[in-house]
Parts: structure tokens; C-alpha cells; sequence
């Protein structure tokens, strides 16, 4: 069975376009069409201009596959073999083979601003405002935020907000604050800082640290690129830009107000 | 000749005995008749002839994904829906070979193959009065005029953007069309709609969640358990709002009893919050209602797993038989649930007369019959960050969609399903690209023993198995009980099979050229000679890893399920291919 495997494997990669030990001719990316903060078919998002940095840094023309992010992503794109680079997975991701990180953020709380801001668990306002968090995955996952209230004994006052619909969850969520529907909201840094700063009204992003506690998911995350298992060449060429450029790709972000957490293993 | 001659006696005596009406040779409902039997009244294949069965024709859908589907015969003409996009299929079966009469292309939104959590499958259409009525995965029910493939009216009844989809075969009821949405891991709320029949127009939707007037519960509603009363249920055992994305989606089988004028359906497993952040009975999700179709208004509601933990939706079939329970009569359904029960429930009332595992079962300890309670066991609670291990039967359950077959004859239930586990394992994981989490990925294998399919003859008076059969791999197509005392079944590497209905001995095999997950049906062609038809195209949840191409090296792609299935490439190809057999002519 094994050896079945590696036999397919080394099929596989003998039939992609690159032959093993070279990069591809073109920098494919396969990118959802139409998911800001991250990309855009009008080439609008942060990922879209990181993605023409590395593109540039390795002096290869730049290409995208578009296909909406939904259940099959990662099979239909680079499984697919029509494009070999997906950005913004996050360090680990089990169905690609990652990168270096090239930038951590973390969950954060959006609320109106005025007062001190809310940066624990222990906060008894967090009680007594209607928050809305993102739900994520499959019927089991939860965002971390959305796990950590419900820890805490708070589902009553809590929202979720399912993936499909109109436009992202955290920028229906984002609306709802300016509306009024909800108090605050706890959201994934880049979309919040990035919907937050897109507001009508004054929005305050602030960090918040995750609860301690057995079974507490982290809210901060690495986030890297990710390529086909096997694609060492390219995932050596990748790391090597993040490595050069990081100023580069940090100035790209802060441009976007994702909010940057110290720490990723550079 | 006097042995021929003698069992033509015993056919007619059992026909007397059983009451059943004889069979006029057509199938123009995904389960046959109302009670979901699946039963066919013809016996020109026996276990004295089955072997010599042989392919009369084929068809090819030209759709190579999962073909759950079911074809239907009615007025000398078959008809059949393929999987995503959906057309409709007309054979004329007077002409040798059955050639294509005409075809219907509904055209369907393409945007919806994003939306479809488990391939893109149909589960079958329905004809009543000239007319075929079926589903299209984004969300229209069309009706389709069967002579000429006309279409007569097509309505929308959810939105692909909300992330409903439509897979499931229509009942149609009093002239009206009975229709439920799929999707409930992407924060759908069910319904189940009935559709006038001669227009389309929507006459009564009635939801799985929220306040009574939304779920059409009125006075006369009345439970069996306390559990189930109370006023809107459906929004009080839910955290504020959570029941907006609820699920209890609608995409099983539906079933009814003229007599008692009652329609029974499951409902789909909570979605898509975490257990944790869904505290409370989440009403009225993982169960079962009987309802009146010309209001749909429910009588009464059971719920198989309160809570759900492990995305064991009540979907599945509830199959209509009059049978003695201890010692009496009873008008009962039959329910083998994906929680690993084989529940009887008195259809009338909503009681549960019994519920006995018919799998190994590690998530529960039994059916608490005075209070209807599952009891689950604590210790296979799925929990962010923790690993929790053999948790059977796994998410696809011990039962998923494929549906049993019920003989009036050997009073058994002939029942397709797997023998699964899974263990729930913390990983970082992304949903839309960089919103990250630690996600419960699952990842299932085989159950004790080490097979990963079973089909089981089940005896609801003994409540227990009558004989069972072990499969290499889950057993995802329909069944099939016929009047010649056999049952059919396909298995997901291509074969189809025969068994002695008593006895469950193989009496016949034919490999197809794909692995087998549709539902086998049987009627008469107009040569008067007894067919029987079976789609075989692998796909489904289960058999993503070869229809979808998934690479199984991603042990938690297919929600975990690819890793149960690694092998079922090397067995098996991808296609689209109906199949029909017959006995050689003259042959008795």
C-alpha cells in the first residue's frame, strides 16, 4: 500500500508542469475572486498585492485561478494542479504543505470606542454585551472566541454568524456593531481591522487575550503560504522571500490595519 | 410441473394471506408506495432462476458522480434524474434497447456545486397523473410533463447564498408535492414544503426550528413525552437567535399513511455551532414528526438524539408495518436511526415501543422507553482541543441515506449501512482562507471486526437480526425486496447482488463498471417479463475519495470519511452507467 502511494506520488510530480528541482515558469496563485480583505479578482486585497511582491521578488510573471473559498478549495485548486501557491493558510495546515510564517494576528474584540477597552475574560462587561462571533467549519468547530464565551457560561448574549451568505460573516458581523443589532463582536484580526476601519461610525479594534484553561483554543495564529506536498523547490523560493521582504510584507498589512502579533517563528 | 404448479399455490396463498394488492409493474415513487417498503410484487425472479439473470440494457447519464438516484417506470416509459445539473431523462421502454424518448435540462445555477456538502448527488424523482416532479440541487422543484418533457412550472423555494441546497426525491401526497432543503453544516434552517401539484404554488412550509407558528405546531399537537411539550420549543431550547441557523434540514425520506393521514419525515442534525455553544435540547432537529399534509400541521414529534453531539441527523427512513408487538397489533414505523438504534415507534401516537442497537454503539447506553431519552455517555463527547476516541458509530452514523427495503412476506427489513467509528483529533485548520481555528477534524475506520459494511435482515417482533451480511465496504445503495423472496443490494466496489430474502445467501453477483450507491428498483416491461435496474456510479459522501478525486492522503477530507475510504480507488472508477437485467426470454 505504501509503496502504492509513493509510486503515485512520484507519478504525480513527474507529471506536473515543473520538473522536480525547478521553479515553475509562472507564479500560479489560487485565490478566491471575491473575499476582502484577503483578494479580489480586481486585485484589491492585501494577499493579492503580497502575492505581486513575491512574484516580482522571483522575477516570474504572476497568475491567479479563482474560485470561491468554499467546501473543496484546496482539491479543486492546487490539488488540481491549476495553480501551486495558496496565501493566508494558516502554519500547520494539514491539507497543504506551508511556509515560513510570513505575519501573525490574532482574534480581536471591535466595539465602539470610548471607555477602556476590553482585553480579558475577566471583564464583567463582556457579560452584558451582545457579541457576535464567527462560526467556521464544520458542524463541530467553532471559532476560538465563539469556544471561550461559551466556556465562560455565555451563550445567551452571543451571535454566530455562519459562513454563507451576502458578504463575509465578520463584515455582516462589523455592520450589526454600526447598526446597533450587537454591542461588539470578537473577530479574526485582519477582517476586523479591516471592516472596522471601512465603518460608518468609529470602530475600536483592541487584542484580547484567549482564557486559560484545559481545552482553551489559541486566538493568535501564524499564517503562511501554502504549496502542494512535495513542492520543496517553491516552498524554498517562498520562504526565501519572506525572509527578504518581511519589512515589505508587514508594510502591505499595516496598510490593511491587520493587526500584527509579535512572536511568529521567523 | 406439479411443483410449479404448487408454488404458484403458495404465491397465491401468500397474496391472499398478506393482502396485497397485485403489482401493476410500474414504480413511481423513490420507495415505491407510501409506506416505503421498496418492496415490487413481481416474483418471475426467483431464487430457482436469479442466477441466469443477464443485462438487457444500459443507459448512461454522462455524469460521472455519485448516482443515488432511483429510476421510475410509469405508462411504458422510465424515467431518471442524474446528479448535478440535473436533467431528466426519458427511455421509452416499447422499443428494444430503450432508446431516449426525450430529455429535460432544468439548467441549474452552477454556483451551487460550491454549496452541495457531499457531492452532488439526486436521490430520485416522482410521477403522479402524467407528470414528473423532481429536485434540482439549487433549490427549484420542477414538474415535467412525462409525455413530452414539457416543462408545466418550476419553483424556487431557497437561496444557494444562504447555503441551502435541494438533493432529496419528492413525495407526492394528495396532489401535492413534498419537498425538504439539504445543507444544514452551513447554517441552513430546515423546512419541508408542500407544493400544489398542478401549479407549484406553495401551500404550506413548515420549519424545523424557531416559534410554534413557524414549525406548525398548533392544538393538536400532542407528543407522547413530556420532553416534546411546551410552547415554541423550537426557540426556547436554543441560545437567542441560534435557532436562525439551526439546521434539522429536510433531504431524507418522507412517508405516509393514507389511513391515519399522516406524513412522517426526520429532521437533520443541529448545525453548525459547536455542542458548547448550543446549550439545550435544540428542538426540533435530530428527530422525527408526523404531520397532516393538507395543513401541515404536526400531531407529533420524537426526538432521536437531543442535542446532537455527533451529526447523527433523523433523516433516515421511517418504513410504515402492521406487525405484532408483544402480542399485539400494532401500526408502527420502523426506524433504524444514525445514532445505532433500530427504533419501533407506534406511528399513531409517537411512543417508542422499542429501540435496540443494530451496530456497536460506544456514544449512548440505550433508549430510556418511559421517558424516550437517549442516554448518551459523557465520556464520548466530542470537545475543542481534546482528542476523544472510538466514537461509534462515526458521523455518517450506523445508518446514512441509503434506504432499507420492508417484505410483506418474510416480515423482515432489509437494511444497507456501515460499520464505522471515528476518533475526533484537534488540528489547526482554516475554513476561508486565514479565518484560522483549531478545528475537530474526525477521522473515521472500520468498526469492530474490521469490515466496513453490513446489510442486515432485521426482525421487528424478535427485535433482533434475522441474518447478516458483512461488506468490504459501507454499503451505500439502496435495497430492494421483491415477491420471488429476494432482496438486491450494490456494493461501493461494483457489484450487484442478489440474496435469498430468508436465508441471505448470495444467490447472484454482476460487476458493474463503477461502484454501486443508487437505489434498485423492479417492474414489468411492456414484454410482460420482470426487470430489475440499478444505477451504478460511485460518490456520495462515501465514495467522494474516487467521484471528487480527493486525495486521501488528507486522512480528514470528506469530513474525515476519505480515510476510511483510501482503498476504494484501487477498486473502483468513477461513472454514470444505468443498468437493467432481465431472465433470457422463455425463461421460468
Amino acid at each position: 500500500m505504501m509503496r502504492r502511494l509513493l509510486a503515485a506520488a512520484c507519478m504525480a510530480a513527474l507529471a506536473s508542469g515543473a520538473a522536480a528541482g525547478e521553479l515553475p515558469a509562472t507564479l500560479r496563485v489560487c485565490a478566491d475572486p471575491d473575499n476582502l480583505p484577503y483578494s479580489h479578482a480586481n486585485g484589491s486585497g492585501f494577499e493579492n498585492r503580497i502575492a505581486q511582491l513575491v512574484a516580482d521578488d522571483l522575477k516570474l510573471p504572476l497568475e491567479y485561478e479563482w474560485l470561491p473559498d468554499r467546501r473543496g478549495f484546496v482539491r479543486k485548486t492546487l490539488g488540481a494542479r491549476l495553480c501551486d501557491v495558496i496565501m493566508g493558510v494558516p502554519a500547520g495546515f494539514e491539507r497543504a504543505m506551508t511556509t515560513r510564517p510570513y505575519y501573525r494576528s490574532s482574534y480581536v474584540v471591535v466595539d465602539h470606542a470610548g471607555g477602556a477597552p476590553i482585553a480579558s475574560f475577566d471583564d464583567p462587561r463582556l457579560a452584558r454585551m451582545r457579541l457576535g462571533v464567527q462560526l467556521i467549519g464544520n458542524d463541530l468547530a467553532a471559532s476560538p472566541p465563539g469556544q471561550a464565551l461559551a466556556r465562560h457560561g455565555q451563550t445567551d448574549n452571543v451571535r454566530g454568524f455562519a459562513v454563507p451568505g451576502e458578504e463575509p460573516a465578520a463584515a455582516r458581523i462589523v455592520h450589526a456593531i454600526e447598526s446597533g443589532e450587537l454591542d461588539g463582536a470578537i473577530v479574526w484580526g485582519p477582517q476586523a481591522g479591516f471592516f472596522a476601519a471601512h465603518s460608518r461610525v468609529p470602530l475600536r479594534v483592541h487584542a484580547i487575550a484567549a482564557p486559560a484553561g484545559p481545552g482553551s483554543q489559541p486566538f493568535a495564529y501564524d499564517i503562511a503560504m501554502g504549496v502542494r506536498r512535495g513542492d520543496r523547490e517553491l516552498q524554498a523560493a517562498l520562504d526565501g522571500v519572506i525572509e527578504r521582504r518581511q519589512a515589505d510584507i508587514a508594510r502591505i498589512l499595516a496598510d490593511y490595519a491587520v493587526p500584527q502579533v509579535a512572536g511568529a517563528a521567523r | 410441473m406439479i411443483r410449479l404448479l404448487w408454488g404458484v399455490a403458495v404465491a397465491l396463498l401468500a397474496s391472499v394471506c398478506h393482502a396485497q394488492t397485485p403489482d401493476d409493474g410500474t414504480w413511481t415513487m423513490a420507495a415505491r408506495n407510501f409506506e416505503g417498503h421498496r418492496f415490487s410484487g413481481l416474483d418471475q425472479v426467483t431464487p430457482g432462476n436469479v442466477a441466469q439473470l443477464k443485462v438487457a440494457f444500459t443507459f448512461d447519464t454522462g455524469v460521472p458522480k455519485g448516482q443515488e438516484s432511483i429510476t421510475l417506470v410509469a405508462d411504458n416509459t422510465m424515467f431518471i434524474v442524474g446528479p448535478f445539473p440535473n436533467v431528466l431523462f426519458a427511455l421509452d421502454l416499447t422499443k428494444p434497447g430503450a432508446p431516449l424518448k426525450w430529455k429535460f435540462d432544468p439548467k441549474p445555477d452552477a454556483s451551487s456545486q460550491g454549496v452541495a456538502c457531499c457531492d452532488l448527488v439526486n436521490r430520485g424523482a416522482a410521477y403522479a397523473d402524467g407528470r414528473v416532479f423532481f429536485n434540482t440541487l439549487d433549490n427549484q422543484t420542477l414538474a415535467v410533463d412525462a409525455k413530452t418533457g414539457a416543462e408545466l412550472w418550476r419553483a424556487k423555494l431557497g437561496d444557494i447564498k444562504l447555503g441551502e441546497s435541494m438533493t432529496m426525491a419528492p413525495l407526492v401526497v394528495k396532489n401535492k408535492v413534498l419537498v425538504g432543503n439539504s445543507g444544514g453544516e452551513f447554517g441552513v434552517r430546515g423546512w419541508l414544503a408542500a407544493l400544489d401539484a398542478a401549479t407549484g404554488k406553495v401551500l404550506w412550509r413548515a420549519y424545523s426550528t424557531g416559534p410554534d407558528k413557524d414549525v406548525l405546531i398548533g392544538p393538536n399537537f400532542k407528543p407522547y413525552y413530556a420532553s416534546d411539550r411546551g410552547a415554541d420549543l423550537g426557540v426556547k431550547t436554543w441560545p437567542p437567535d441560534a435557532w436562525k441557523i439551526g439546521g434539522g434540514t429536510v433531504w431524507g425520506w418522507l412517508t405516509y399513511d393514507p389511513v391515519l393521514d399522516l406524513l412522517y419525515y426526520g429532521t437533520a442534525n443541529p448545525g453548525p455551532w459547536n455542542p458548547e455553544q448550543r446549550p439545550g435540547d435544540n428542538k426540533w432537529t435530530s428527530g422525527i414528526f408526523a404531520r397532516k399534509p393538507d395543513t401541515g400541521e404536526a400531531v407529533w414529534f420524537y426526538q432521536f438524539s437531543p442535542h446532537d453531539l455527533h451529526d447523527y441527523d433523523g433523516v433516515n427512513e421511517n418504513v410504515l408495518v402492521d406487525t405484532p408487538i408483544a402480542g399485539a397489533n400494532r401500526k408502527v414505523l420502523l426506524h433504524p436511526d444514525r445514532n445505532g438504534y433500530m427504533y419501533v415507534i407506534d406511528r399513531a401516537t409517537g411512543q417508542v415501543l422499542s429501540a435496540n442497537p443494530f451496530v456497536h454503539v460506544t456514544t449512548s447506553s440505550g433508549v430510556d422507553l418511559s421517558t424516550g431519552a437517549l442516554r448518551y455517555n459523557p465520556q464520548k463527547d466530542p470537545r475543542a482541543g481534546e482528542t476523544v476516541r472510538s466514537i461509534c458509530p462515526a458521523s455518517p452514523g450506523a445508518k446514512d441515506w441509503q434506504p432499507s427495503a420492508w417484505s410483506p412476506r418474510t416480515k423482515l427489513l432489509y437494511v444497507p449501512h456501515q460499520n464505522l467509528c471515528q476518533d475526533t483529533v484537534t488540528g489547526t485548520a482554516s475554513y476561508i482562507a486565514g479565518t484560522p481555528y483549531v478545528g475537530l477534524e474526525q477521522k473515521i475506520y472500520a468498526g469492530p471486526g474490521g469490515h466496513r459494511g453490513l446489510f442486515t435482515a432485521w426482525d421487528p417482533v424478535a427485535g433482533k437480526k434475522a441474518w447478516q451480511v458483512e461488506e468490504h465496504f459501507p454499503v451505500w445503495s439502496g435495497a430492494l425486496a421483491t415477491a420471488g423472496d429476494l432482496v438486491f443490494y450494490g456494493t461501493m466496489d461494483g457489484w450487484f447482488k442478489a440474496l435469498d430474502a430468508r436465508s441471505g445467501k448470495l444467490l447472484w453477483r454482476f460487476k458493474t463498471d463503477s461502484g454501486i450507491i443508487g437505489q434498485p428498483m423492479s417492474y414489468r416491461g411492456p414484454d410482460g417479463r420482470q426487470y430489475i435496474a440499478v444505477m451504478a456510479g460511485v460518490g456520495g459522501w462515501a465514495g467522494a475519495v474516487v467521484s471528487g478525486s480527493m486525495d486521501t492522503r488528507d486522512a480528514t477530507g470528506a469530513s474525515g470519511f476519505a480515510n476510511a475510504m483510501r482503498d476504494l480507488q484501487a477498486a473502483t472508477k468513477a461513472g454514470s452507467k444505468l443498468y437493467v437485467f432481465a431472465l433470457p426470454e422463455g425463461t421460468r
